[in-house]
């Protein structure tokens, strides 16, 4: 099964800890008190959880050069704005010459535009990384609430949202994306959108099998038995424990977002004042770059696409080797 | 014509060393049916899988196997897949997931005459045939494919597969473990019938020791990848002398005796973590008998009686005696 | 099995009938006033602009305009291309068939590289070769397929002029069919290699999944007991088993093919339905989008179902039920 001891060992504690151990206790602090031992222990209990699940995660080699990788870009995207100079963004403002090779001054050269492709990698990754995450939370949230409610309710609800998450899975993903892209019009917000409503659907049924599966086991039935409702049960039980799953499918998503958003916006349907690797790549391009040789306009986004891209997978499969046993050794 | 000699079998999986057997000797002649009796975790399966050198790889084995007087452990691999089947082959456990499911039985039973060509090509099929109604399964059958049959008609193609390249030597591993009792019976019967019949030796493996020693000649009873106690089946499952064959006996009832039915049965305890053995005696931490003696010595099989051996130190004074 | 066919018959129909209303929903409704979008930078009055609707029939009920939609598309009207002035349906069929032979051959040799590639890595899990090839297989899969596209022609075209930069045919070529089959496949060689790259990485990975499902399987043991080669026991049994699953996984990737072929197209301007799908987003030109989401989307569905249906005709387990 994928689920950990930790998160069974989370629900169980955390559920206890939620209810309060009935104490007979004749005044407020003493039963506050309880309380409040109880919630330390299950916060212990997930700190030691968190720690087996690192040093088990620290055995994919794969996922931990994808980590560093990771986070190596997100503190220059989050820092671009402190150590680089967004002046050399402006056209108006580019001080080199068109499409020079990398010399002294401009590292990576620059583009048809002279300004410096290593400024605007950096500040591209903001973008590409703002859209794939975005993107992906949208679609997260929305197939885990599908997939949740799909797998919790029956009957015609559960029949309604299968249908329409069978309908969405029917068109194929990039084509959908385009064809929302192209009628909502060229923005950022677009292409979230794009993203987002076309990835749901496949997180959703993965999550509603796996709320099937959950919701197949006693301590649920126990906590129906003992008046839970459906609002907690999903919330409370459900969820802890698809969780995890919804974690390794999120970061393989993320990848897989990525990857779209350079795709769209490579194709024009982006927001053009805004730089985003995609957008790099479709300037390099338009502006024949490539038939002009230079390298270091069309290598700059596309490693940087690949490093990212690669990295997420890589994240993803470990976590989800540690999170399946099953899948150990891949 | 099969002779084992201290024979150790040691798996490794990640830094863990497992012996899973540790130090067997054999002897079984041509025609006879020597019985392995033991619970899961015994080494029982390992040694079966050991004597055609079928261990996953980077498993340690040492030791000998003579085969007709060829060691199976040092021949080439060339010789080796020429004597496997041909010279012993094996009816596995559980026939689900021991055939193919995507070829049919025909082709799979056909498998191993075309390899070794036992029989010119264009007999095959007839062979197959006759093979089929051997272990009492219609012609038709061939074109079956595994999921079509019962788990007792797929333990019959095992058979009849087994027996197709007409080897020496056939080892039945757990053959009948997962099958009806009434069915068990007959497929018993199938395989004791068809060895004797032609003169092929029987190493039959069970943790049923009821069954083997009604179908064998002699029995070993394996213990933590030992073998405890060995000897004539009947005497060794009517009067065992080591105790974990006496309770390995008593945990199966004679149909039709009263008496054993009404004998004290059940064993505390759990077989021992073959990676974390206890000093001594392996047996000792569960036995009813155990003495201070049993922790400290590493007890070896000795003499028990006319053709029986037992690893057990209670067997000296009953010698003696 | 007839009852089933019919029933996929059934399924089909309404998948299409869903893309159906889906091109409505997304272009008709989402897409905006089309008169605004056909009239885009042109001096209209809006008397003309009027006429222009009444023309068009969008004056009308939604769902009399769904209905005339559907009976156009049916009869294979997809209506005017607003750039080119010819019929939707001329400009499908006219991209149609160099579409074919792009992703034809990418996918054909994908699909033998991958899986070829993924048995052997799986076969060997854990050494040199496996690990080799799954890391280039990832990072493969990681790189947009048209900025591969585009280091394939400044590598290629631009530094080392051995192939085009685009295009499907050089219009000077020499007459005579043995010289344009071979300038269009001049051209094929870099779109070709820049799909098969990226496609070929998912496959290698999942048939490599598959594989290393099948390692633990007892039919394995099996055959390697008969005596096969380490080499036949891949091919013969655990190929033919691992095969099940992915078969359905390749059809089930075409999506991702289209995906593929529409930036590939693009960036080589190869003059196929995907190039066609791009020139329709620039212009932008409403029909034309409509017609190729249609016909992508049609492909999708259609190459789902037969996924299905040869996964059935393939695994004898799921035959018989």
């Amino acid at each position: 099964m994928t689920d950990g001891s930790m998160t069974e060992d989370n629900v169980a504690h955390g559920g206890a800890a939620a209810g309060s151990a009935p104490v007979a206790a004749p005044d407020g602090a003493a039963r506050h008190e309880v309380t409040t031992k109880a919630a330390s222990i299950a916060w212990r209990r997930r700190r030691a959880a968190l720690a087996r699940f690192w040093r088990e995660y620290r055995r994919h080699r794969g996922g931990v050069v994808g980590l560093i990788i990771l986070a190596a870009t997100a503190v220059i995207a989050l820092a671009a704005p402190v150590i680089t100079d967004p002046d050399g963004l402006d056209v108006t403002k580019a001080t080199g010459g068109v499409l020079d090779p990398p010399n002294r001054e401009f590292l990576l050269g620059t583009d048809e535009q002279g300004r410096s492709v290593l400024l605007l990698a950096v500040w591209g990754a903001r973008i590409s990384l703002l859209v794939g995450v975005t993107a992906t939370l949208l679609a997260m949230v929305i197939g885990t609430l599908v997939g949740i409610a799909a797998g919790h309710f029956s009957g015609w609800l559960s029949a309604a949202l299968m249908r329409i998450t069978d309908w969405f899975l029917v068109l194929p993903r990039l084509v959908l994306a385009i064809a929302l892209a192209a009628v909502l019009g060229p923005s950022l917000l677009t292409i979230i959108i794009a993203i987002g409503l076309t990835s749901w659907p496949g997180t959703a049924r993965v999550i509603r099998a796996q709320t099937l599966a959950v919701e197949a086991r006693p301590y649920l039935e126990r906590a129906r038995a003992l008046g839970a409702g459906h609002w907690h049960q999903m919330t409370r039980h459900v969820l802890p424990n698809v969780m995890p799953l919804v974690l390794a499918s999120t970061t393989l998503e993320v990848a897989s977002a990525i990857l779209s958003e350079a795709t769209l916006s490579f194709l024009g349907l982006g927001d053009p004042s805004r730089i985003s690797w995609g957008t790099m790549l479709s300037r390099a391009y338009g502006s024949g770059a490539v038939t002009a040789g230079s390298w270091w306009y069309l290598l700059t986004p596309g490693v940087a696409i690949l490093l990212v891209v690669l990295s997420f997978t890589l994240c993803g499969r470990a976590l989800e080797a540690v999170l399946n046993p099953r899948l150990r050794g891949r | 014509m099969l002779t084992v000699r201290d024979l150790r079998v040691t798996y490794h999986s990640g830094r863990t060393a497992v012996p899973a057997v540790r130090g067997v000797d054999l002897d079984v002649a041509a025609g006879q049916r020597l019985g392995i009796a033991g619970e899961s975790g015994c080494g029982k399966s390992t040694l079966a899988s050991a004597l055609l050198r079928l261990l996953p790889p980077g498993t340690e084995v040492s030791g000998e196997i003579l085969l007709d007087g060829e060691d199976v452990l040092t021949m080439s691999f060339g010789r080796l897949r020429a004597v496997r089947w041909a010279g012993a082959s094996i009816v596995f456990q559980g026939a689900m997931h021991a055939l193919n499911p995507v070829h049919r039985i025909g082709r799979q039973i056909a498998e191993p005459l075309l390899l070794h060509r036992t029989v010119p090509p264009a007999r095959v099929q007839a062979r197959v045939e006759e093979l089929l109604a051997q272990v009492g399964l219609p012609a038709w059958r061939a074109n079956s494919y595994p999921h079509e049959l019962s788990g007792g008609q797929r333990q019959r193609v095992m058979i009849a597969m087994a027996l197709a390249c007409e080897p020496r030597l056939v080892i039945a591993d757990e053959a009948t473990t997962a099958l009806d009792v009434m069915i068990q019976a007959q497929v018993l019967e199938l395989i004791t019938r068809l060895t004797t019949e032609r003169g092929i030796a029987l190493v039959m493996i069970s943790h049923d020791l009821s069954v083997l020693s009604s179908t064998c000649d002699r029995v070993a009873v394996m213990y933590a990848g030992r073998i405890v106690e060995e000897g004539p089946a009947r005497e060794v499952f009517t009067s065992p002398a080591h105790p974990y064959a006496a309770a390995l006996a008593a945990a199966f009832p004679t149909v039709g005796d009263e008496a054993s039915r009404l004998r004290p049965r059940g064993l505390g305890g759990d077989p021992p973590d073959p990676a974390h053995l206890p000093p001594g005696c392996p047996f000792q931490p569960r036995c009813e008998r155990a003495v201070a003696r049993c922790a400290s010595t590493d007890v070896r099989l000795r003499p028990a009686g006319a053709g029986r051996h037992a690893a057990c130190v209670h067997v000296d004074e009953e010698v003696a005696a | 099995m007839a009852k089933y066919l019919a029933t996929k018959l059934g399924a089909v129909t309404f998948s299409l009938l869903m893309v159906l209303f889906s091109a409505f929903f997304l272009f008709r409704l989402l897409g905006g006033d089309p008169v605004q979008n056909l009239t885009r930078g042109r001096e209209v009055t809006p008397e003309q602009k009027a006429a222009l609707r009444r023309e068009l029939g969008l004056d009308r009920p939604l769902y009399e305009q769904f209905l005339s939609y559907l009976k156009d598309t049916l009869s294979g009207d997809l209506g005017t291309s607003f750039e080119y002035d010819q019929p939707v349906t001329e400009l499908i069929a006219e991209r149609f068939w160099p579409t074919v032979l792009l992703t034809g051959t990418a996918t054909l040799l994908a699909v033998t590289l991958g899986l070829w590639l993924g048995t052997r890595a799986g076969w060997r899990r854990g050494s040199l070769f496996d690990r080799s090839q799954v890391s280039l297989a990832l990072t493969l899969w990681s790189a947009p397929t048209f900025w591969l596209g585009m280091i394939m022609i400044m590598l290629f075209a631009v530094m080392l002029p051995m192939f085009p930069t685009g295009g499907m045919v050089n219009p000077r070529v020499a007459p005579g069919l043995l010289n344009e089959v071979l300038d269009v496949a001049h051209h094929l060689v870099l779109p070709v290699l820049t799909m098969t790259a990226v496609v070929y990485a998912q496959y290698l990975l999942v048939m490599r999944s598959s594989v290393l499902d099948e390692l633990g399987n007892d039919y394995l043991v099996t055959a390697r007991a008969k005596g096969l080669r380490d080499d036949l026991v891949r091919r013969r049994h655990a190929v033919p088993n691992a095969l099940l699953p992915t078969v359905t996984l390749v059809f089930l990737h075409l999506g991702g093919i289209i995906g593929g072929a529409i930036t590939v197209e693009t960036v080589f301007s190869w003059p196929g339905l995907g190039y066609l799908a791009y020139e329709a987003l620039r212009a932008p030109d409403l029909p034309v989008l409509q017609g190729t989401f249609l016909v992508f989307s049609a492909a999708v569905v259609i190459a789902n179902t037969a996924a299905d249906i040869i996964y059935r005709f393939l695994d004898p387990r799921v035959r018989a039920a």
